[in-house]
């Protein structure tokens, strides 16, 4: 087990009265990459904050490799920050930017060179240095901040949204790009994303957090595969998210059916919420389905086809390839490894019914 | 390069109250009262060559004065609350409302021999200071004057600066004073530029501050300019040469301040 490099203990914030983040515990180890995934006002970008020494928490202590920091400023601080739009200084240039903390650290201008080329080697971007950091676009720019928070050797890195400006292609660019930085340096790096996609590949931990609580912590695989509750499962990915009753270990019953199930250790005969993965389900003629329902809506995504499916008033989500058409019957084949159970929480009602599903919904909720 | 139909009321403007009268200017400098092309205008402005180093020195003198007391009110103002911030660039502005006259008039109450200030020294048995008069007298004016144009587009400057830029070179180690000789002065040298200009211009060429402050004794460009045109000395000719030359020595001024604008502040406050 790798020691803890980063500690938040009982982190509270709040901000004209309102919770930001309450009773927060998070423990980073060293050389670990980990992102803070979350909807807009979770509280992630806060705690990033925290962690910089931009924002000093009304209770609660933040620990660097077991030393309270609490009152450590910023710029005192062996952690160093990208940040979101970059924040370059735009009075000085690429070399100069770069060398901005060098400087302040009154290095010799020889030692200053030499470790400016050999970030701005490590990000592609020698043939700028003299440039003007305006004239630069915006993957570039990004590069140049990179360059720039590395050149002072942190021990952790902090990245505060930095893809979000960047167009698809650049962005998944720039992602297998970081994840080689980290591999390269080893250094600590904790990513802030609302791009669930970008938590799942990019990162060794991922925290969910909603509300400014943590949800879930744990490897992408699990945050996918076993999420605690309908607000990750929600949230990650899509979900169809049913209520049902927990009969035994092994057996779940919902829509007034029995279903096999790899789920064991709740309480018999108590309330759960059922998840199943619009893409674990398999399209099937009506009468050899678990289920059945009627086609409202077929989408064309280019790898699959995205169905939505009324069953008894709720609506159901399925990724399938298959063709199908609007008004169509069709069953569903739930198997037991598709089905995953969770405890119910106060999420349970909010989410997983497609009814109200439309694109622009959908951007509204993840973005 | 396409001229837009509305922009035609602006350019007549400019044309007959910018153009034309700048050309008079520069004809009436070569030219006597006879309408013949002449020089002598020139060698007699030469001869008032004290008067123009009296009205740059006092001028650039407010000029740094307003930039001493300025940047750092500009910088304060910027930090404050910014509930506060409005009332602080109210109370900055609503003595622009009254006239400029007037207020020049209420320090001369105050400053006179038998002023406001003198009247209270010499209650409390404390010897009258001279003060109105004096060049001091005229410097007081000017800076009071002008003095807000030189905070208005520093603060301006200094609340566009991106609160980020300033968390990055906190977050690279700079501490407060790098923060500042680092990132944020250079970043507001063009707000700098633009209150040096604001101020220098009008101060170097005001003659009613001189004139009431100063009780005539120290004489100044405008005073002079005014003089060939009003009073007794009339001589049109004259007073657009002079124009002429202070035009260009500030116009010379402002090219010197400019170019400090444009990219030589690295090598500056590295």
């Amino acid at each position: 087990m790798k020691p803890s490099i980063i500690k938040l203990e009982k982190i509270q914030v709040s901000f004209n009265g309102e919770i930001i983040l309450k009773e927060l515990n998070l423990d980073i180890k060293e050389g670990e990459f980990v992102t803070l995934l979350g909807p807009s006002g979770c509280g992630k970008t806060t705690t990033l904050r925290i962690i910089a020494g931009f924002l000093t928490p009304e209770k609660g202590n933040v620990f660097f490799k077991g030393k309270k920091i609490n009152d450590v400023p910023a710029h005192k601080r062996e952690v160093n920050t990208i940040f979101q739009k970059y924040a370059l200084f735009p009075h000085l240039n690429v070399y100069e930017n770069v060398a901005f903390g060098l400087r302040v650290q009154k290095k010799s201008e020889s030692e200053i060179k030499s470790k400016v080329i050999e970030m701005l080697k490590m990000v592609n971007l020698v043939a700028y240095i003299d440039r003007d950091v305006n004239s630069l676009s915006g993957g570039q720019q990004q590069r140049v901040a990179i360059a720039r928070a590395l050149a002072n050797n942190p021990k952790v890195l902090l990245l505060d949204e930095p893809l979000g400006a960047l167009d698809l292609k650049l962005r998944k660019d720039m992602q297998s790009e970081l994840k080689s930085i980290h591999q390269k340096t080893g250094i600590t790096f904790i990513l802030v994303t609302h791009d669930q996609e970008e938590a799942l590949s990019m990162s060794d931990t991922v925290v969910v957090m909603d509300k400014g609580s943590i949800q879930q912590i744990g490897p992408p695989e699990d945050i996918y595969n076993e999420p605690k509750n309908a607000f990750v499962a929600d949230f990650i990915g899509e979900s169809n998210i049913v209520p049902g009753v927990m009969i035994e270990d092994y057996k779940v019953k919902f829509y007034g059916k029995e279903f096999k199930c790899l789920d064991k250790g709740f309480e018999k005969m108590s309330c759960v919420d059922v998840v199943i993965r619009p893409e674990d389900i398999k399209v099937v003629p009506p009468e050899s389905g678990n289920i059945s329902g009627v086609i409202t809506s077929v989408t064309f995504k280019g790898v699959h086809n995205e169905i939505i499916v009324d069953v008894e008033g709720f609506k159901w989500m399925i990724q399938t390839t298959e063709n199908q058409e609007e008004g169509n019957k069709i069953g569903l084949l739930i198997r037991p490894d598709a089905i995953h159970i969770m405890k119910t929480s106060s999420y349970s009602s909010e989410v997983g019914d497609y009814s109200a599903f439309s694109d622009e919904f959908y951007e509204e909720q993840h973005h | 390069m396409k001229i837009r139909l509305s922009l035609f009321p602006y350019l007549l403007w400019m044309a007959i109250f910018v153009i034309v009268p700048m050309m008079l200017v520069v004809f009436f400098s070569f030219t006597d009262s006879s309408g013949s092309l002449t020089f002598e205008n020139l060698i007699e402005a030469g001869k008032y060559s004290a008067v123009f180093l009296r009205s740059i020195s006092l001028g650039a003198a407010s000029t740094i004065i307003c930039l001493i007391i300025g940047y750092p009110a500009a910088h304060f103002i910027s930090k404050a609350n910014f509930k506060y911030q409005n009332i602080f660039i109210m109370l900055l502005m609503i003595p622009m409302w009254t006239s400029f006259l007037l207020r020049t008039y209420a320090w001369m109450t105050l400053l006179e021999y038998n002023g406001l200030i003198n009247r209270l020294l010499n209650f409390f048995e404390i010897q009258r200071l001279n003060m109105i008069n004096t060049p001091g007298a005229v410097m007081l004016g000017m800076v009071y004057n002008f003095l807000p144009y030189m905070i208005l587009p520093i603060y301006t400057v200094l609340t566009k600066i991106d609160k980020k830029v300033i968390e990055a070179a906190q977050d690279l180690g700079a501490n407060k004073l790098e923060v500042f000789t680092k990132v944020i002065f250079p970043l507001s040298i063009p707000g700098i530029v633009s209150g040096v200009t604001m101020v220098f211009v009008p101060s170097v060429s005001t003659f009613i501050i001189s004139k009431m402050l100063g009780g005539g004794s120290i004489l100044v460009i405008g005073d002079l300019i005014e003089m060939q045109f009003l009073g007794n000395a009339y001589n049109p000719y004259l007073g657009s040469c002079i124009s002429l030359i202070l035009m260009i020595i500030i116009m010379i001024c402002m090219g010197i301040m400019n170019s400090l604008d444009n990219g030589s502040e690295e090598e500056i406050f590295l």
